[in-house]
């Protein structure tokens, strides 16, 4: 089956009912993208799918066909963070880190479709990712942050 | 080169050689070690820790003196100006990797950039007991600054020397020593150059005053920050190696089930499939894995359950099984319980309870173990690399130095991974294999087969005057453990005693360990108590208190809050609660709302205050204080693990509930930084206030005085209904 990554096409062998997340770090070895859960519980292993978050753990990879999928290791170019990344940086958000790259997949997709969120509208979109270490308040702030730059 | 080396060698043997009879031993443990390290000088906080670890076999005198102590490390500078320092501490989102390394480079003066931190790795640090208890900061960091000032103290007698100079006229900054008389400078990499100079950490250095700090002190962004949030940080779970297979283990359905039947050919049957089984251990290995799980399935295997508690019994079965807690880890006595209970005005007893809990960390327990030539490595998530390695030297019957434990940066512990259970899983396999094997838990299984915190029954008795003295306090703590089980406010007559239990759940280590029990109950009788003689929470604490410390943060929060500047409105609740832990000071305040209808209760706003000596990075410290405030939400609203005869019942997310961005109220945050005290620990502590400040709100909105953790995880409408 052939996967669209980060602009990139690739040919893979895993089956189709395959998870997305299984084949992103195990087939491509893009292990930027964690498991959390592998039930669509948690959002560590957010992607974005045509621009959309999905939680690639749920998404099959049949699912995927024709479609273009970005994983964390796609929102750097040529050594420029995504906006979301240079705020999250700036306001030293993280502790262990293990959330963040699928917090960051949900806020790219957040702003994309709204530029200028509020508070209630980032906390509504966010709540799917669990941040067991609980920096919340600090990736609302980011996420604001990022908003405004 | 080479004879300025033994010059060297020989001069700074007459500093710091162990014993006047291995000189020769000394020299060539410490060629061996500069070998590994590379030329430049080194500071070790005990020099017998160097040679042990290079556990050189002829050296067996060194070997045999050097017992494992709390903490180990040592600082290498080298010829290229790298500093490093190897300390078998270990980063699990605590951010110790900065925290440290802040020290170092404020002791050295030198950049953050110019220092890397070698951790948790087995083969390259010193011996280490542990990342728990929030010892980093007040046992490694001390120790971190005097061996950095101690090689400070080396460089400038070194460049004091070679310009023939006094010492007083050098002085060091960025890196370099500056000779003031002339403008000239050597950089540290250049003054060390052609050495290999060992030295025991000195305990007459003298240390940067907290005044002074530079580094320290300053909001230090996280080291590796920007890895973390590219996705290029490899945690256990992303690392491969060259013919890496794919482990799975075949876990039973239950605690105290054991292998009845077992079927194993379908799984062999499937190409590339490595089947194990060892008595009850049944695992697998695979090229991938959904191979690997799927072999696990192909296993037909019929388990013998036995009888086993369930969450309905299980205070009961607590206290049924509980020991004799006097003299017990904790216990404590002092006047008589009779008179202080017929001094008292009032008296006032309570059972409380409180649930299993799991630490849920968002990377599930994982392990590579790869065997080469009979030695074996495994990288793996925990806060005991050294513990770990013992385990699988003693599993595998090898020497310790044939097990290598390696521990990346981990998703997280919460005092949670002190143990290896993936690495010994994975070494299993690996073993059979032949090949590297690595193992991830599900999240299932990390809900069902780590540790959680204790369940507990505690029960506490007390008398008070009307004045609100408190004249005696009797409580008995049951299988939760005994951290945090003292009381901080003066009380004449006191019995603590805590009574251990074979818990039936695996039961372990937590973030302010079982002081989340013990201060929620210990607060909550004193909010209770605080009513009974009709006393204001905080004024019938502070009456209590001695400690300056505790009345500090409990100051703090209250005028933070604006606690006694306003009432609450209609079903809304303030509370309050705090404690000490871990040489940490905290109090938090709370404002709830209740909703009448429903029962639903909303956390409207928190302020904690928290003090734990000179602050080292105060942006980092303010985001523990919240992660430890967001977890302690958690475990006082909704968190309980379920179970039935020895099954758990809720090892989802979906089932098992944990804070999310919608249950983070208004949190507000104040730091007390007491430049004059040593630095302590911020991991734990501050949960300890949540679980109180919240149950304590909730009695004042409604007249509710719940006595179970979680507190409301359906809401409170069973309580409102009641009559
Ligand atoms: S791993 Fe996909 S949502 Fe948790
Ligand atoms: S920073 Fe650890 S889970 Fe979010």
């Amino acid at each position: 089956m052939e996967l669209q990554v980060n602009g990139i096409k690739h040919t893979v062998s895993a089956w189709s009912e395959t998870s997305l997340l299984y084949v992103l770090r195990d087939e491509l070895d893009l292990t930027g993208s964690k498991y959390g859960c592998g039930e669509g519980q948690c959002g560590a292993c957010t992607v974005l799918m045509d621009g959309k978050a999905v939680r690639s753990c749920r998404v099959p990879l049949s699912a995927t066909q024709g479609k273009q999928i970005t994983t964390i290791e796609g929102l750097e170019k040529e050594g420029q963070l995504h906006p979301v990344q240079e705020a999250l940086l700036n306001v030293d958000v993280f502790q262990c880190g293990y959330c963040a790259p699928g917090m960051i997949m949900s806020a790219v997709a957040l702003l994309e479709t709204n530029p200028q969120p509020s508070e209630e509208e980032i906390v509504a979109h966010m709540n799917g990712n669990v941040c067991r270490c609980g920096t919340y308040p600090r990736i609302v702030r980011a996420i604001k942050e990022a908003s405004n730059a | 080169m080479k004879k300025e080396t033994d010059t060297d060698i020989k001069s700074n043997q007459e500093q710091s050689q162990p014993s006047p009879d291995n000189g020769n031993q000394f020299s060539s443990s410490r060629r061996r070690f500069f070998k590994l390290l590379g030329g430049g000088i080194a500071v070790t906080f005990v020099l017998q820790d160097a040679f042990a670890f290079l556990a050189d076999p002829e050296n067996t005198a060194v070997l045999q003196q050097a017992s494992p102590k709390e903490v180990g490390a040592w600082i290498h500078i080298g010829e290229n100006d790298v500093i490093t320092v190897y300390t078998g501490k270990v980063e699990v989102g605590q951010n110790i990797r900065t925290s440290l390394a802040q020290v170092v480079a404020e002791e050295l003066h030198v950049p953050m950039a110019s220092i890397t931190m070698v951790m948790g790795d087995t083969d390259l640090t010193p011996y280490d007991a542990g990342t728990f208890g929030s010892r980093s900061t007040p046992s490694m960091g001390p120790q971190l600054r005097k061996a950095a000032a101690t090689a400070q103290a080396m460089l400038l007698d070194m460049a004091a020397e070679q310009w023939k100079v006094n010492i007083s006229a050098l002085r060091v900054a960025d890196g370099k020593v500056i000779n003031t008389k002339n403008n000239k400078s050597l950089s540290f990499g250049q003054i060390s150059k052609g050495k290999q100079l060992l030295k025991e950490i000195s305990d007459n250095t003298s240390l940067t005053p907290t005044e002074k700090w530079r580094v320290a002190g300053t909001s230090v962004p996280k080291v590796n920050g920007r890895d973390l949030i590219t996705g290029r940080h490899k945690f256990v779970s992303d690392l491969k190696q060259p013919g890496m297979l794919y482990g799975k283990v075949l876990r039973a359905p239950a605690f105290g089930a054991s292998l009845a039947t077992v079927d194993l050919s379908a799984a062999k049957a499937m190409p590339g499939v490595v089947v194990v089984q060892e008595d009850d251990f049944i695992g697998v290995a695979a090229p991938d894995a959904p191979t690997a799980a799927k072999a696990i399935e192909a296993i037909e295997v019929s388990w013998n359950k036995t009888q086993q508690p369930s969450r309905s019994n299980i205070f009961d079965y607590l206290k049924q099984h509980a020991t004799d807690g006097r003299g017990g880890r904790g216990s404590a006595e002092k006047g008589s319980i009779a008179q202080g209970m017929a001094a008292a005005d009032k008296k006032l007893a309570a059972t409380y309870k409180v649930d299993y809990i799991a630490h849920a960390p968002m990377e599930p327990r994982a392990a590579v173990a790869q065997w080469e030539n009979g030695k074996l490595t495994v990288w793996t998530g925990t806060q005991r690399p050294f513990g770990v390695q013992d385990d699988l030297a003693s599993k595998f019957n090898l020497p310790k130095e044939k097990v290598r434990v390696i521990m990346p940066d981990t998703g997280s512990a919460y005092g949670g991974k002190h143990s290896g259970e993936a690495a010994v899983e994975a070494a299993r396999l690996a073993k059979a294999a032949q090949k590297p094997v690595k193992l991830t838990w599900t999240r299932e299984e990390e809900f069902t087969w780590a540790y959680f915190r204790p369940a507990g029954v505690i029960e506490v008795s007390s008398g008070v005057k009307n004045d609100g003295i408190l004249t005696s306090w009797e409580f008995h703590n049951y299988n939760s453990g005994p951290s945090g089980i003292r009381t901080p406010y003066e009380v004449p007559n006191q019995q603590i005693q805590y009574h251990p239990v074979e818990s039936p759940l695996y039961q372990g280590s937590y973030r302010g360990l079982a002081s989340t029990a013990n201060i929620f109950v210990l607060e909550s009788q004193m909010d209770d108590l605080a009513s009974l003689v009709n006393m204001d929470p905080l004024e019938f604490r502070l009456k209590n208190l001695q400690e300056p410390r505790l009345k500090a943060v409990f100051e703090a929060a209250a005028k933070g809050f604006g606690w006694g500047k306003t009432k609450p409105a209609p079903n809304h609740g303030y509370g309050i609660g705090g404690g000490t832990e871990k040489a940490g000071f905290t109090a938090t305040c709370a404002e709830i709302a209740v909703d009448p209808g429903t029962g639903d209760v909303k956390i409207v706003r928190i302020t904690t205050a928290f003090e734990c000596g000179a602050i080292i990075n105060p942006e980092h410290l303010d985001n523990q204080i919240l992660g430890a405030i967001v977890q302690g939400l958690g475990g006082a609203l909704f968190e309980a693990v379920d179970f039935e005869n020895g099954k758990i019942l809720n090892p989802h997310f979906a089932q098992y509930r944990v804070p999310r961005f919608k249950d983070t109220p208004a949190i507000e945050i104040i730091t007390l930084n007491r430049k004059d005290l040593p630095s302590a620990g911020a991991g734990e502590a501050p949960i300890v206030g949540i679980a109180p400040a919240i149950r304590n709100a909730i009695a004042d909105a409604t007249g509710v005085r719940l006595k179970t953790l979680p507190l409301v995880p359906d809401g409170l409408k069973a309580n409102l209904g009641a009559p």
